[in-house]
């Protein structure tokens, strides 16, 4: 059951299997030295396309604010300096570090959310029969279709009235009613074998006794594919944590970077301590867990 | 014990209780050996029907109420307009129609220029990560890599190297002798580039990933077959790729066009609207309206309207996708 889904991840490929000379078109051998040294070329250009904008940015948090708007432009500060970051830990309105906790813990806890609730929808969606299946499922279903934008009024309202305003949980909750963790899961559930419930049935076990102990200890794959895509959703959601917290103490990441470009108009080193302070652990992260982000993302598309 | 009921033993006993045909499961893989308890399914949906329940399908009923009354947040009197909302973003000369349909060009104009480059460019990627070389899985993750950081950053950032008079574009470009600074974040058409280009380079390694999945799951033999009878390297990319990447290439395209017309944070940290509200992209005029000045009745008529838009034009793909599998 798992080969299916372990197909699409790029690693699991069974390149070992197949003699080179069957691997036409794709393979290394079908490529001379120049083919090489011209894909590596491209591939060098790209990587300085998507790396250096990002060396830029660190190389301007350890300027000056005059450096780092000096022509011809400087790579190496010329004089090295944490002005930019002394500043902003200074400031009682761009709490940074605070940002990024509250980033990270609201990326946590909707996560956990999304994979309790998603799995636990999922189960007797793809392997109970039960009146009224049908129509649930459905109704989760088109709502796949319904653009997240089309919500953002009446949740406002909905949000407010919880008292939930100005609060972390406006950003934890609300987003796990989102249809896609459901849709994914039961599609992985309902290709699992009907036999490994049979036996568990026999064995005396019951329905929830199943699900914990022999579905998702099976289902670790997509439910780590659905974690990493809904922490990636969280951490990126740019709107919504917008217009719903006000305090700078309050705020997300992305929204409280975008505060800094009022406070910080024409101060670029500050600026960018601050995008380097927001981007340099999810890079670290990312260069850690790169293969499972990449492998849940491909997934999920071939799953659509 | 006294529960074993393996398939076989309801065929054996036809007039047991709850046995009926109507029962009896249609496919194999969702066969129960013995019934649940009837509460059972429901307990374990409850959590995530409470939660969809409450922000999902109460506000898609209570946004049309909203839609339908002249609702401001800090009003006690919301009177009822019926249709009002929708008829106003319907009249020529109403300031908040030319307002609203001056970001839906926004949103449009965005869509027609970025989707072809996120189709296209990240194809081009993909079939180069697709080869076998060294270093591959580094590459793979360099070009994600901006994907991660979330528009906040990607924002910040490129206000930063594309500002007119102090930016590293314009630097270089001066270095080359372009001695006029190009405005790249206050002026039409140079804004457009900027949110395209920054676009596409923030989000190409993510559609590209989904292509490469795509293109391990085509068939060799199929490359091989296409060999013999004599196919070269584009030959083989429009009758073997391309063919056989047709679902993918749809996923992407319903997903991509879905993304830019979703587009509001790089106007609203690149640009912030600018030139004279040219970018301001519909999701973000819709906010401005609802949620800055509160005039959330219209904006919900307003997000309704777009939203009927977007679900014709992903069904009219959902379907397409469907004929072609079929």
């Amino acid at each position: 059951m798992a080969t299916t889904i372990d197909r699409t991840g790029s690693a699991a490929r069974p390149v070992a299997t197949r003699p080179v000379t069957a691997r036409s078109g794709q393979a290394a051998g079908g490529r001379g030295v120049v083919g090489t040294l011209l894909l590596y070329a491209m591939l060098l250009i790209l990587s300085v396309i998507i790396l250096a904008p990002l060396l830029w940015m660190l190389s301007t948090s350890f300027k000056t604010t005059g450096d780092a708007t000096a022509l011809p432009p400087q790579w190496i500060p010329p004089t090295p300096s944490l002005e930019g970051y002394t500043k902003l830990f200074a400031d009682a309105q761009a709490p940074l570090l605070r940002w990024l906790g509250n980033s990270v813990l609201v990326g946590v806890l909707h996560t956990a959310l999304v994979l309790v609730t998603a799995s636990m929808a999922a189960y007797p969606l793809a392997r109970m029969r039960f009146p009224g299946r049908r129509v649930v499922f459905a109704l989760i279903i088109a709502t796949l279709f319904v653009p997240g934008f089309v919500f953002l009024m009446p949740n406002y309202l909905i949000v407010d009235g919880l008292g939930w305003l100005d609060s972390l949980w406006a950003l934890v909750v609300p987003g796990a009613a989102s249809a896609f963790g459901v849709f994914f899961l039961t599609q992985f559930f309902a290709s699992l074998p009907a036999e490994l419930e049979e036996a568990a049935l026999i064995d005396g076990a019951n329905r929830w006794q199943i699900f914990f102990r022999v579905v998702l200890p099976l289902s670790r794959a997509p439910l780590a594919t659905l974690g990493l895509l809904s922490f990636l959703a969280s951490w990126n959601d740019f709107l919504w944590p917008l217009y719903v917290l006000f305090n700078p103490s309050q705020l997300t990441l992305p929204a409280g970077l975008a505060t800094l470009r009022g406070a910080y108009a024409t101060d670029f080193p500050a600026v960018m301590a601050g995008a380097a302070i927001a981007s340099i652990p999810v890079l670290i992260l990312f260069a850690f867990v790169q293969r499972f982000v990449i492998s849940g993302v491909a997934r999920s598309g071939l799953k659509g | 014990m006294t529960t074993i009921a393996s398939p076989r033993d309801r065929t054996d006993r036809p007039g047991g209780p709850r046995r009926s045909a109507g029962d009896m499961p249609r496919r194999s893989t969702a066969r129960s050996p013995h019934q649940p308890r009837p509460w059972t399914p429901y307990l374990f949906l409850a959590p995530f029907l409470l939660i969809f329940g409450t922000f999902v399908l109460a506000p898609a009923v209570s946004g049309i109420w909203m839609s339908l009354h002249n609702w401001d947040f800090f009003l006690p009197d919301r009177p009822f307009v019926g249709l009002q909302n929708y008829v106003d973003l319907f009249t020529p000369d109403a300031l908040v129609a030319q307002q609203f349909w001056e970001s839906m060009r926004a949103t449009g104009l965005f869509v027609l220029l970025s989707v072809p480059l996120l189709m296209a460019i990240p194809l081009g990627l993909a079939l180069l990560l697709n080869q076998r070389f060294r270093g591959r899985t580094f590459f793979r993750a360099v070009f994600f890599a901006p994907y991660v950081l979330g528009v906040s950053v990607v924002g910040l950032l490129w206000q930063y190297l594309l500002n007119g008079n102090t930016g590293l574009v314009n630097g270089y470009l001066a270095q080359l002798g372009i001695a006029e600074a190009v405005p790249w974040l206050t002026a039409t058409p140079w804004v457009w580039v900027s949110l395209v280009g920054v676009t596409v380079w923030w989000t190409m390694g993510f559609n590209s990933v989904v292509y490469l999945a795509g293109l391990q799951n085509v068939d060799e033999a199929l490359y091989d077959a296409a060999k013999v009878d004599g196919a070269g390297r584009w030959a083989q990319f429009v009758h073997v790729t391309i063919p056989q990447l047709r679902p993918v290439l749809l996923f992407v395209l319903t997903m991509t066009v879905l993304a830019s017309a979703n587009m509001f944070g790089q106007s609203y940290l690149l640009t912030s609207g600018n030139p004279s509200n040219e970018t301001r992209t519909a999701i973000m005029f819709i906010a401005e309206v609802g949620l800055e000045q509160f005039r959330m009745g219209l904006a919900a008529a307003m997000s309704y309207l777009l939203a009927l838009l977007l679900i014709v034009v992903s069904a009219l793909n959902f379907l397409f996708l469907r004929q072609k599998e079929s």
